[in-house]
């Protein structure tokens, strides 16, 4: 750690000493270039991180500090008065608790469904099949559609009088159930919609990663005597160990957006009674009930469980020299 | 990796044709949602048939589907205003990012573009408020584009359109990232020793061979600019400017059963944007989630 540091205090000084002398240009691309490049670079990269900067860190510190004023209503939030009472406030209230518990439920089981399906479908696709790319789009077509689109078409899907859902398991004797209007049913049901909407996406990012495995390892493992089931799962799987991360990265993001979802099934900020995020909740808190400071300390544990994800994935992209 | 057992022809021919049935029955899967959707959208009752099978000549209709589109006409064109400027200007600055980020070389970048990549996954709950504050109060376009003689509902879309673009240059950026970390250094170089600028490298050989990056770009965020709902509430909520989503969202809710026959045309009418642009360019868009 300390020998990284003073290389780095060198690297700075060494570098603050070529432009003192008048930015000498050196033939190597560690030195005399990179710091000319940098000058002349400016003008592309700094005007978008202005704007993103802003949009983004920007405003997570500004939503940060309001979720430490009390402000709700409509007057204007204290900046003086600081403190962490709107956290103790969300672990204190059960529907916090309980859109807690929903998002864990949510994100968990839909992006290991997701993963599975899209895995399944990815090695199905990857057999050197006819009309390939003709199945590649069908699978993928949902993700093309807006949460609104979709949430209409499930509702009808779930529908108890004249739904498809209740028909077919009408077939072997089950139902009909109430899908949406059921508290313990409904999160299910909205899994099943979404890993319906996303597995096209984690079979197209699994694709690209059989498609990165060499075919000799396949061949190797059928010349050892391998079933494909074996194949699969002790040669293959293991390598789409990239995939699978990058894959379940962005399904967790996806199932935090899941807030236009929830909102088309009731055409409402009151989503489903038992399918209450910590999305649908924050906005509600926000935008119906006026407790911005509330609201504003749930967006910032939403932004804290995206980071608890995408932390170390970027870490290990990084390292693994993927950005 | 192609052919699996081949012991026996009549094995190999069993095993392919168990393969094409569950591909196809995964076809079924998918497209189910939207065909009884499609159906139900012409049927005068939705509780006639069942919801897979298209309606007898008698009850066939065409209203719900008049209705939806009267209802979702403003949304559309709203919808196009908001996202065709958004979709070009933040791919636009993802390029030029992607550019000033990996062809030219600078010490410290990468820590740059991890902020640029790191915004792609935060979730818009955590810049609601301050983002909802700010075209209200700092900047307030609703009222600004009343000295230009324009309705309120102008201003709220500009501010959408400004906040789209401004949270979509990560995942812009991102994409021209990926694409440009594979342009071959020695053609940038050469073009340097014959006195370019970085202005003219990136006006004559970058933004040229950037066509195909763009239209991925273009493809991806314009589905998603197109499908937001939460910006699209939040920033203009119903009323004059409301795009497509926000009327499609509260279509036939008050009408319960019935109102699914309005419901499903709506959805069509809202989707056919984003569907036109995924059949014509379904691999663009393949690109553009993949990266």
């Amino acid at each position: 750690m300390r020998g990284k540091l003073a290389a780095y205090l060198g690297r700075l000084v060494r570098r603050n000493r070529v432009r003192a002398d008048g930015g000498e240009v050196n033939a190597t691309r560690d030195s005399g270039i990179v710091s000319d490049e940098f000058t002349s670079s400016l003008p592309y990269w700094l005007p978008p991180f202005v704007v993103m900067g802003l949009a983004v860190y920007g405003a997570i510190l500004w939503n940060f500090f309001l979720s430490l004023t009390d402000s709700s209503g409509f007057g204007a939030p204290n900046y003086a008065d600081l403190d962490f009472e709107m956290y103790a406030k969300a672990f204190a209230d059960p529907v916090f608790i309980g859109a807690l518990r929903n998002t864990f439920a949510l994100l968990v089981a839909f992006s290991v469904l997701c993963l599975v399906v899209g895995l399944v479908v990815a090695v199905l696709i990857d057999q050197g099949i006819r009309y390939e790319n003709t199945f590649r789009t069908i699978y993928l077509l949902p993700m093309a559609l807006s949460f609104v689109v979709t949430a209409q078409f499930w509702l009808w899907m779930y529908n108890q009088q004249n739904g498809l859902v209740n028909i077919i398991l009408g077939v072997v004797g089950l139902g009909p159930y109430e899908w949406i209007g059921n508290p313990t049913l409904v999160l299910g049901a909205v899994v099943f919609a979404l890993i319906w909407q996303f597995s096209g996406y984690a079979m197209v990012v699994y694709l690209a990663g059989l498609r990165a495995i060499p075919t000799e390892q396949f061949e190797a493992a059928r010349v050892d005597g391998a079933t494909t089931l074996r194949m699969y799962w002790r040669v293959i799987i293991p390598q789409l160990k990239g995939a699978t991360i990058s894959a379940s990265v962005v399904l967790m993001v996806f199932a935090l957006k899941a807030f236009d979802f929830l909102y088309s099934l009731t055409g409402s900020y009151y989503p489903p009674k038992g399918s209450d995020i910590l999305a649908t909740m924050m906005v509600r808190q926000a935008f119906v009930a006026n407790n911005r400071a509330y609201a504003a300390a749930i967006g910032i544990m939403l932004f804290a469980l995206a980071l608890v994800v995408v932390a170390p994935y970027l870490l290990y992209q990084y390292r693994a020299g993927e950005l | 990796m192609t052919s699996t057992n081949s012991n026996s022809l009549s094995g190999r021919s069993w095993r392919s044709t168990a393969l094409y049935a569950v591909l196809v029955l995964l076809v079924v899967f998918y497209l189910l949602p939207l065909w009884t959707g499609l159906v139900t959208s012409i049927k005068a009752d939705v509780l006639a048939t069942a919801p897979f099978l298209p309606p007898a000549p008698a009850g066939f209709t065409s209203v719900h589907w008049t209705r939806a589109i009267n209802a979702l006409t403003g949304g559309l064109v709203n919808s196009l205003i908001l996202a065709i400027p958004a979709t070009i200007l933040s791919a636009l600055l993802g390029s030029m990012a992607a550019y000033g980020l990996t062809t030219l070389n600078w010490r410290h970048q990468v820590p740059i573009l991890m902020l640029f990549i790191a915004g792609i996954f935060i979730p818009y709950q955590a810049v609601l408020i301050p983002l909802s504050k700010f075209w209200a109060s700092i900047v307030p376009v609703n009222d600004l584009v009343g000295y230009v003689g324009l309705a309120g509902w102008v201003g709220d879309l500009i501010g959408l359109i400004l906040s789209h673009v401004a949270y979509g240059i990560p995942i812009c950026t991102l994409l021209f990232r990926t694409y440009y970390k594979d342009f071959n250094e020695e053609m940038i170089e050469a073009a340097r020793i014959d006195g370019a600028t970085t202005h003219t490298i990136y006006r004559r050989i970058i933004l040229p061979l950037s066509v195909p990056m763009f239209a991925v770009t273009l493809i991806y965020q314009f589905t998603q600019v197109w499908n937001d709902l939460l910006f699209a509430l939040v920033l203009v909520g119903p009323g004059a400017g409301a795009p497509v989503t926000v009327p499609l969202s509260q279509l036939g809710a008050s009408l319960s059963e019935v109102g699914f026959g309005i419901r499903m045309a709506g959805a069509f009418v809202a989707a056919l944007p984003t569907i036109i642009v995924y059949v014509l360019f379904g691999d663009q868009f393949a690109e553009g989630v993949s990266t």
